[in-house]
């Protein structure tokens, strides 16, 4: 069994499933659980600056969208950073710390952008003896008001400065996270490398609106009648947040810069994805919110059972094996030329691929009298669509037509070279001439 | 309807080798990759689930389904396969309805389990055709333990005694290993040599020798046993058959049911298996149906099943009892045998009909049979044995017997119901209980 053990800054968890700054590590009791149950560290939620703690809504904190047989495929959140005292929280981050020395214990905060607010604060989480800190500049909700998380995060000059007051005034890592409510997350991503950040961890949730109850007219959840903007996050979210992993881990400023990749993860496979794209290791919450800690035995057995297969001895083997694979669309090969097929013994005559192609794309699968479909390689362009909404795993594959065959739809031979759009001759600024 | 099935007397080759292969077919075809996609996507992760409580084995069953709903089946079996070693054949045989799947929350609230036994076939079946082996044993311990019975009480402990890193020597009066897996239990539930394959396979683990044809009591003694052993498991089963109790029961055309399950399992062709025109099983448990059924299948043409209490006191569950019906078999209810009736060879069998409590009603039916099968239960046989429960060996909640360095466990032990996956637990904890006498040095 493949060993899972993760160096991620030069701290050692035995697995690389953390669980993110979220509900689920707001105390003592459940990261107690959330250790028990096997997880290699915890993002304890995030704290704010002495004083009377925020409050809470007393209504309902989350909104959820489904899937089918009601499968959790989004979950909405307006709850704030913690709403307990900054030193119970503190006591207890390094009682577990202490109780758990094998474990990770990073330990989020969110205070106002003033030096002196981190000055005061940094000491504290440095006696805890927790294994490093994360900035939380991405809670979209509450906290953006009043000039913290997202409305820090989207300024990438306050990320810069609020990470140098942290490298100044504590010596352990220092994780940013980021918020995907801009547009582009490689600039605050730059901006946490310039202020020395150790690592970024994204993406934090996006802001959105769940679902909006007709009856009432107000957005869900709803308090007292009224409802607001919360983070999303859960499966629905992972590809968002995979594209701007990518695009930390692929820019010049960046790259090579570690990363905790967030967003989705619910099993095995999300968090082997996350780390192909470059990710050390990776933060769960949904899925936990979801299935309860347990759910992390099926990410260890599966990830474990995926490296062995694989003759990986050590998560750092694969950690960014992707990215050299993820490029510009300007840079996709045109003289790569495939065909749907479709395995007739595996069909089951639903009809889905004819009515998508039919209706919505090229015209090019063909129905028979008695429910027999085919590809028109004639028209087949092959987009996917088909094999996308085919109910049936493999029945429909893209094919690769091989050098030097004649395309039946441009009768054109298939050419071995490897062209892209930067010299294409329709490409009006093409760099190379015919 | 062939001629065959209409001529009258205890005869092989009733029905055509089209009808003996579609008859004696998987009784649930195995589920392919989708189906196994889509019946695990039902399951919810229940917290504490009810279906792991339900388990004799206690198997992490939404742990495993989660493993198979996300692409590792091979973690799914080892999640199985930890807890229980003969998960294959338990995923095959156990009556799932009155165990884990009678109280998955989605048979409780909607009518329809999770197909938890078909995936965990899914499953071990996958690990077991690639053959591997999942387990490796510790080093040598250097102590040797006898087990009596290669059933699968006697496996399960041989394996896991194996797996702690003691040689284990597993003796069987049969010829062959396998126990009620492979002697007992209606084919079409263990198809294509499983059982054997299991055993095989199980065997993988190294430090087991079998040694068939060697039974306790006539070829080796217990208190031999405990000589040349460190210690020593008893999982020998019930290996004496109770008797119906009235006059004729001698008669030509009678025997067991046991015994019909057994050859017909060991036949190597179907058409040579004779089974009369008119049969009658008497009882009302897993071996009742078992025989009843598969006598309809070799192509009897009437097959009653006659059971002294109503349908709710029947051992085999409602999903048993329906499968019968759906093969042809009558079930007949609160009637008790009251006499054989033939010259020389039974031709028919009287029954009075009684109450619940057994009390009769003077009522009496008689109906024609050419064959008759005792299933009214089976009985510890032997000498010699721990202090005994009832009929049983007496044993405490870890196997250990009166005698000390004995341990017992499967269906010759009290405690539990007589399943393979009660078998397979008591074994299993029988050897930890074993291994912790045997390494904490008292015993």
């Amino acid at each position: 069994m493949a060993d899972l053990t993760t160096d991620f800054l030069g701290i050692k968890s035995p697995n690389p499933f953390w669980l993110a700054s979220a509900p689920p590590t707001d105390k003592e009791y459940n990261v107690r659980r959330a250790f028990e149950a096997g997880w290699g560290g915890v993002v304890w939620k995030t704290l704010g600056s002495e004083g009377p703690p925020v409050v809470n809504v007393n209504g309902p904190r989350y909104g959820a969208i489904y899937g089918a047989d009601r499968r959790l495929l989004g979950l909405n959140n307006i709850e704030l950073i913690t709403d307990r005292d900054l030193f119970t929280n503190l006591e207890e981050i390094k009682r577990v710390k202490a109780d758990y020395p094998d474990r990770a214990v990073i330990v989020s905060l969110m205070v106002p952008c003033e030096e002196e607010a981190w000055k005061a604060i940094l000491p504290l989480v440095e006696d805890t003896g927790a294994d490093g800190i994360e900035l939380n500049f991405g809670c979209p909700h509450g906290m953006s008001e009043r000039g913290m998380g997202a409305a820090v995060g989207q300024v990438p000059e306050y990320i810069e400065m609020v990470t140098r007051w942290c490298k100044q005034y504590y010596s352990k890592p220092v994780i940013v996270k980021l918020t995907p409510n801009i547009t582009d997350v490689r600039k605050p991503a730059a901006a946490a490398h310039r202020g020395g950040a150790d690592a970024v961890s994204l993406i934090n949730t996006i802001n959105s609106i769940t679902s909006v109850n007709l009856d009432t007219m107000s957005p869900e959840p709803s308090i007292d009648g009224k409802g607001t903007h919360g983070g999303y996050c859960g499966p629905a979210v992972k590809p968002i947040a995979m594209s701007m992993v990518s695009e930390i881990a692929r820019a010049q400023d960046t790259a090579g810069m570690p990363i905790s990749g967030i967003g989705g993860i619910t099993t095995w496979r999300d968090a082997a994805e996350f780390m192909a794209l470059g990710c050390g290791n990776v933060q769960v919450c949904t899925a936990a919110m979801t299935y309860g800690f347990k759910i992390v035995q099926e990410m260890i057995s599966g990830l474990s059972q995926w490296m062995d297969e694989k003759g990986y001895t050590d998560t750092s083997e694969f950690v960014g094996m992707a990215v050299p694979n993820t490029t510009d669309w300007q840079y996709l090969n045109l003289n790569y030329i495939a065909k749907a097929k479709i395995d007739e013994d595996l069909c089951i005559s639903c009809g889905r691929c004819y009515a998508a192609c039919e209706d919505t794309s090229h015209q090019a699968i063909a129905m028979s009298d008695d429910r027999v479909f085919s590809v028109i390689d004639e028209e087949c362009v092959a987009c996917n669509l088909c094999v996308n909404v085919c109910p049936v795993e493999n029945c429909i594959t893209m094919e690769q037509m091989p050098v030097g065959a004649i395309d039946p739809r441009t009768d054109r031979v298939v050419e071995p070279e490897y062209a892209n759009w930067t010299t294409h001759p329709n490409n009006p600024s093409a760099t190379a001439a015919e | 309807m062939p001629a065959d099935m209409l001529a009258q007397g205890i005869k092989a080759g009733r029905i055509s080798a089209d009808q003996y292969e579609a008859n004696f077919a998987d009784l649930h075809a195995p589920l392919d990759d989708h189906e196994a996609l889509v019946a695990a996507d039902r399951c919810y992760f229940c917290y504490d689930a009810p279906c792991v409580t339900a388990c004799p084995t206690d198997i992490d069953i939404p742990l495993f389904i989660r493993q198979i709903a996300t692409g590792t089946s091979d973690a799914a079996a080892k999640t199985i396969l930890s807890q229980n070693i003969m998960g294959g054949m338990c995923a095959r045989v156990c009556p799932t309805e009155t165990l884990c799947e009678e109280v998955c929350v989605r048979e409780v609230a909607e009518g329809k389990p999770v197909l938890i036994g078909q995936l965990q076939r899914y499953a071990t079946d996958g690990l077991m055709a690639k053959g591997v082996h999942p387990f490796e044993r510790a080093g040598s311990t250097g102590k040797r333990v006898a087990v009596v019975g290669a059933g699968p009480a006697g496996l399960a402990c041989a394996h896991r005694l194996a797996m702690q890193g003691h040689d284990v020597v597993v003796m069987d009066a049969r010829a062959k290993a396998g126990g009620l897996n492979e002697f007992g239990i209606a084919a079409y539930k263990s198809t294509d040599e499983f059982a054997a394959r299991e055993v095989d396979w199980l065997l993988q683990i190294g430090g087991i020798e079998i040694k068939p044809g060697v039974a306790l009591g006539s070829d080796v003694s217990l208190a031999e046993l405990q000589d040349d052993y460190d210690a020593v498991f008893l999982g020998m089963g019930l290996g004496g058959v109770n008797g119906l109790g009235v006059e004729g029961d001698d008669k030509n055309g009678i025997a067991d049911a046991v015994d019909f399950i057994a050859d017909l399992r060991q036949a190597s062709d179907l058409s040579s298996v004779p089974v009369g025109r008119d049969v009658v099983v008497i009882g009302g448990g897993m071996t009742a149906v078992d025989a009843a059924v598969q006598a309809k299948l070799l192509g009897a043409l009437n097959v009653t099943l006659v059971y002294r209490r109503s349908r709710v006191r029947m051992n085999a569950s409602v999903y048993e009892q329906d499968l019968a019906a759906s093969k042809g078999v009558r079930i007949i209810t609160n009637a008790s045998p009251k006499g054989v009736h033939g010259n020389g060879a039974v031709r028919e069998v009287e029954f009075e009909y009684t109450d619940d409590d057994l009390k009769p009603t003077g009522q009496t039916v008689r109906i024609a049979a050419d064959q008759v099968f005792r299933a009214i239960g089976q009985s510890l046989v032997g000498e010699g044995l721990p202090t005994l429960e009832g009929r049983k060996i007496k044993v405490s909640a870890s196997g250990a017997t009166s005698v000390k360095g004995v341990w017992a466990g499967g269906d010759c032990a009290s405690g539990g119901d007589d399943l393979t996956v009660t078998a397979v637990a008591e074994g299993r904890d029988a050897a930890m209980d074993i291994h912790a006498h045997l390494m904490g040095g008292a015993s």
